[in-house]
């Protein structure tokens, strides 16, 4: 079967959720074989006539270590279930070790009923992408987001060391605990991108939890009052707290997402999804090559406008990424 | 001649013997429990089946091939008659290795002995009911860490006075080595443990201040004692030390008697080894040294392993051997003679000192870290052990520790005992699943159900409002309710908890010089396959079914992870579904299934049979306690290796997996 068929076919099953499509679909796009490429693009391209642009709803939870991401992903999936939507999960654990190797925790955290075909969990190891999203990430979301109708990306890391999820999802929702006065820190000093929703989980510890989620209020409004982080929309930045534990403030949340969702036009999903691909790209080019590769291919900005241009055109970002690094490679080989 | 006769008056009593047993089912254990007792044996120490200890009657689907295999099932208050028929309760010293469903074994066991006109104050023994150490290491939790807590101490508050020579919770370090704890590990976790449950009932109300001293004298513990009989004499007069400051300074105990460290003993079974099965005997007459010879520390109750430990089920000869020993050391030498024989050595009050010291830290900084519940719900205790174990299982590997018969000395002649292999192991009878359960809903049809629900209600109503479970238990126990029914019904309330693997956070030192190379040309290996598969191999290590031995996956998991594998592990009690959707859902190049207690045929063949349905075609290896013939089986059902504790070098078992990977890449590229 010609590659291109395959893929329309794979695509389709996808689009079905039938779970073993889903999973080689999966394991077609972590493959980087230089063989694979053109089959991987292939797959995007079917997986993107699927389904509208615009469909679905893409979440990332993101937050510091143990915070109960891995929990909270669990609750609100099950949530989501009870609410008649199909729920996909894509765990990315940057703990890889130097060899490679992985132990991918998340899914332990996330026992569900092996016979619901509405429910779908991955773990992605970063396998070597320091600090950032897997390479695979971009496009695992694009599969997920052709079988499920929600997509949940669970990633570690806050502040400085920004992973960015926020350029493969809708929404990013920090995750935070009671006492981790050090978010509070990162977002007085600006260094961290304004998510979409704060949760302070762990609620269950009483009135720590609501104090922690006030002073985080406190702080957002002087940031508003200074005109610096606004959530958009002019409404001020959820701040929730919730126990996935106990599954308090599991609903609210959903709640918030939906409400998100129903909010954003049509046409800023796909303007912010666009730029995303864009960014990310980009910032998986830039950690690949470095400073030295950007500046090779002419600079980060000249290099934003070359992505753009490429995905209105219809390449895929994996595709860019990798045809970008193809090219600095030769660039940087060739004798001066 | 006079001078010895006055010797011999002069002897200590010894200690309680007990043989840790039962099997198939409660008619068949009170028969082996009675030849014990001819032999000599002096307490009960009752083993129950995976089923009742994680609260599921025979019946229930997670139940299956588990059914009085490594214990006796009780379900209802019919079967804990069965149990003891004919065996005087006022007079028994009874210990029950239970620990979630403890509240309800104890109410059982006392609606019996009223139903024999025994007064609840006249009952002797121990329920083990000390859950963190079920988180740890022993696996058969089933409530969260705050609910389980609440549990004990409501058997505490309870028995206190109701049941006054009863031993409510008996804290266990005997696990945490098995599951790789060093000396002052188990020292800290454990007494962590203690002040835990103590804290929780002093701050619960139930017990009035006045009768905190009479709580802290009822708690006892449970220990291990390893093959460094030395050190692990040492570390009980710690304990000893150690036990008697906590209940001063932190309980306010004035009475001497109440703040005495009170222990049995299970001498260490994770050192017994396959191959050359006979030295075990030997190891465990050394380690029985540790608990007896000082007097001032020695235990109040020995059980031994058998020889055949890492074989199987031992048979009762097995298990009457390893009661001779003890008989033996008790009764022909001199030992009970003398007062303590190590006091003024300044050798040993150096050892204690350091011991006590270094365990000491480590309980402060458990208190630092928010107490021991805490430290369990975090991971971190979870995490410290596995990398313990890891260092143990690499110095065994490297031949740093020297491990008789296996890692060195390995020649020998043939040995008359394995002769036939698959005999020399105890094996139940598979009819007794379905016997029990059919007996089962017989039971539920010919009881009161109205009674049964009237009993239930009030068990759930009292669970939630926070009343002492005890009551309600035992008027559950009274009307019939079955051990699966009174655990669904606190499941319904409390609800279920799943602990930390300590897995993913686990750190590993540096290995030894020679380990090194063969580890680096593993990970060379991985790379290439990496790349020849286009991503890097994936594995996915399973534990189907009730079984808790955990040890092994863990170091499997740990060990691919080191040699670049990427690694799924969900911990315990996965079912055979869970395990097949994980493994399509995360696209693993390979899965290790790991069995150790015995129900491997039951459980294997219904995960081939699902990932058939499924369409999945990787290799599926298996690991634990694999009678050879069960090997055979397996591998002819398309198992592709069967691992046995003899396997101990870990790099053989990856470079098989990697090797595994690489031909199934192969042939598939050929299909
Ligand atoms: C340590 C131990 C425990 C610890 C477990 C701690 C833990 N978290 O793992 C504790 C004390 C808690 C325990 C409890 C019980 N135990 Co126990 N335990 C053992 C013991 C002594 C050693 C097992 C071990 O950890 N070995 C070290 C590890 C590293 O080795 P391993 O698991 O065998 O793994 C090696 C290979 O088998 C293989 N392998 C294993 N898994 C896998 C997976 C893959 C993918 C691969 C490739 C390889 C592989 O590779 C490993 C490397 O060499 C064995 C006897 C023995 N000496 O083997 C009994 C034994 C397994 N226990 C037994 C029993 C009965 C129990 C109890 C059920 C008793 C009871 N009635 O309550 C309880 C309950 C536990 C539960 N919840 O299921 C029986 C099982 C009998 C049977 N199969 O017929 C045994 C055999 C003892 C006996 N002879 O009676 N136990
Ligand atoms: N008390 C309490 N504990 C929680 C809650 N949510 C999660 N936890 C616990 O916090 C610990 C970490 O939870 P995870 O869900 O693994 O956290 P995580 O953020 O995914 O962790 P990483 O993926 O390792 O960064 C576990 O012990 C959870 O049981 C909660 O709402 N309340
Ligand atoms: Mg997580």
């Amino acid at each position: 079967m010609p590659p291109n068929e395959r893929a329309t076919r794979l695509a389709a099953r996808v689009a079905s959720a039938e779970k073993v499509a889903v999973a080689a679909a999966l394991n077609l796009i972590e493959d980087r074989r230089a063989q694979s490429r053109s089959e991987i693009e292939a797959l995007l391209t079917a997986l993107g006539k699927e389904r509208a642009p615009s469909f679905g709803h893409r979440i990332g939870l993101t937050g510091p270590p143990g915070v109960g991401k891995s929990t909270l992903t669990a609750a609100l999936a099950r949530e989501y279930r009870a609410r008649g939507l199909h729920v996909g999960v894509l765990a990315v654990d940057p703990s890889s070790l130097r060899s490679g190797g992985a132990l991918l925790g998340d899914r332990a955290r996330m026992s569900f009923d092996p016979e619901d075909d509405g429910l779908f969990v991955r773990s992605l190891a970063t396998a070597g992408d320091t600090g950032g999203l897997a390479y695979a990430a971009n496009a695992g979301v694009e599969v997920l987001a052709t079988a499920y109708d929600r997509v949940l990306v669970e990633t570690t890391g806050v502040g400085q060391t920004e992973t960015d999820v926020e350029h493969v999802v809708d929404t990013v929702c920090l995750v935070i605990q009671p006492g981790s006065g050090d978010v509070l820190q990162f977002i007085k000093a600006g260094i961290m991108e304004i998510p979409d929703v704060i949760v302070v989980n762990k609620g269950d510890h009483g009135k720590l939890a609501q104090r922690a989620a006030a002073d985080l209020r406190g702080a957002l409004d002087r940031l508003r009052n200074a005109g610096l982080g606004d959530a958009g929309h002019g409404t001020p930045l959820p701040v929730l707290v919730t126990s996935a534990r106990d599954l308090v403030g599991i609903d609210a949340l959903v709640d918030i997402f939906e409400a998100q969702r129903a909010r954003v036009s049509e046409a800023e999903l796909l303007e912010r999804r666009h730029c995303g691909r864009v960014a990310w790209a980009v910032a998986l080019f830039a950690r690949r090559y470095g400073e030295h590769g950007l500046n090779t291919m002419g600079g980060r900005v000249a290099l934003l406008d070359e992505v753009d241009r490429a995905l209105v055109s219809g390449e895929t970002p994996v595709g860019v990424v990798a045809g970008l690094g193809e090219r600095c490679l030769a660039r940087l080989r060739s004798p001066i | 001649m006079r001078e010895k006769r006055e010797k011999r008056e002069k002897r200590d009593k010894p200690w309680i013997m007990r043989t840790y047993a039962g099997h198939s089912t409660a008619a068949a254990s009170n028969a082996l429990y009675r030849t014990n007792l001819n032999k000599g044996q002096t307490g009960l120490s009752v083993a129950f089946d995976l089923p009742t200890q994680t609260g599921y009657d025979p019946d229930h689907a997670l139940a299956l091939g588990e059914v009085g295999k490594v214990g006796v099932p009780v379900s209802h208050i019919g079967d804990m008659r069965a149990l003891f028929n004919g065996l005087p309760l006022d007079q028994m010293n009874t210990s029950m290795t239970i620990n979630a469903t403890a509240p309800w074994l104890l109410a059982l066991y006392i609606a019996v002995a009223e139903e024999n006109g025994v007064d609840r104050k006249l009952l002797q023994g121990t329920t083990q009911n000390d859950l963190v150490k079920e988180y740890l290491s022993r696996g058969t939790y089933i409530f969260p860490p705050g609910a389980s807590l609440k549990l004990t101490a409501d058997m505490i508050a309870y028995t206190v006075n109701e049941v006054p020579k009863w031993n409510p919770t008996n804290i266990c370090s005997y696990h945490l080595q098995e599951a790789g704890a060093t000396p002052v590990q188990e020292l800290a976790y454990s007494l962590s443990t203690a002040i835990a449950v103590l804290d929780a009932v002093k701050n619960g109300g139930q017990v009035p201040a006045a009768e905190i001293p009479k709580v802290v004298g009822r708690i006892s513990f449970f220990v291990n004692a390893g093959i460094r009989f030395i050190e692990e004499m040492c570390k009980m007069r710690a304990f000893t030390e150690l036990w008697d400051r906590i209940t001063k300074e932190r309980y306010g105990v004035e009475e001497a008697s109440f703040r005495r460290f009170r222990y049995g003993v299970q001498v260490n079974s994770l050192g017994l080894t396959e191959p050359q099965p006979e030295n075990n005997i030997l190891r465990i007459v050394m380690e029985m040294l540790g608990v007896a010879l000082s007097k001032d520390a020695r235990a109040r109750a020995i059980q031994l392993p058998a020889w055949n430990e890492a074989l199987g089920l031992p048979r009762p000869w097995d298990q009457q051997w390893s009661l001779r020993a003890q008989q033996i050391l008790a009764f022909e030498s001199d030992l009970l003679e003398y007062e303590d024989i190590f006091d003024g050595s300044h050798v040993i009050t150096a050892k204690v000192a350091e011991m006590v010291a270094a365990a000491w830290k480590e309980v402060e900084d458990i208190d630092a870290r928010g107490g021991v519940i805490e430290a369990v719900e975090s991971g971190y205790l979870k995490q410290r052990l596995v990398e313990s174990n890891a260092a143990r299982l690499r110095a065994i590997e490297s031949g740093e520790q020297v491990v008789v018969g296996v890692n060195k000395f390995v020649e020998t002649a043939e040995c008359p005992l394995t002769k036939d292999l698959d005999d020399a192991i105890m094996t139940v009878d598979p009819a007794v699943e379905k016997q029990a359960t059919e007996a089962i809903k017989k039971w539920r049809a010919e009881r009161d159900q109205k009674a049964a629900d009237a009993a239930l209600a009030k068990l759930k109503a009292a669970v939630k409002s926070g009343q002492n479970v005890m009551p309600a238990s035992i008027e559950a126990a009274r009307a019939g309710v079955t051990t699966g029914e009174w655990a669904a019904a606190l499941r319904d309330v409390v609800g279920e908890y799943r602990a930390p693997t300590g897995v993913a956070g686990a750190r590993l030192d540096q290995l030894q010089p020679n380990a090194k190379s063969k580890v680096e040309a593993l990970r060379a290996r991985v790379a290439q396959l990496t790349v020849e598969l286009g991503r890097r191999p994936k594995i996915l290590v399973g534990k189907p079914g009730l079984d808790g031995h955990s040890n092994g996956a863990e170091q499997i998991a740990l060990k691919a992870r080191d040699v670049g594998f990427e690694v799924v592990y969900e911990g315990i009690r996965v079912t055979p579904e869970q395990i097949v959707a994980s493994a399509i859902e995360e696209g693993v190049h390979i899965i290790g299934i790991s069995i150790l207690s015995g129900s491997h045929l039951a459980l294997v063949p219904q995960i081939l049979e699902r990932l058939k349905q499924k369409g999945v075609h990787v290799p599926i290896v298996v690991g634990g306690i694999i009678p050879e013939a069960d090997a055979r089986l397996l591998e002819a059902k398309g198992i592709a290796r069967v691992y046995t504790p003899k396997d101990f070098l870990l790099d053989n078992i990856m470079g098989d997996l990697v090797e595994l990977v690489a031909k199934a890449a192969t042939t598939h590229a050929a299909e």
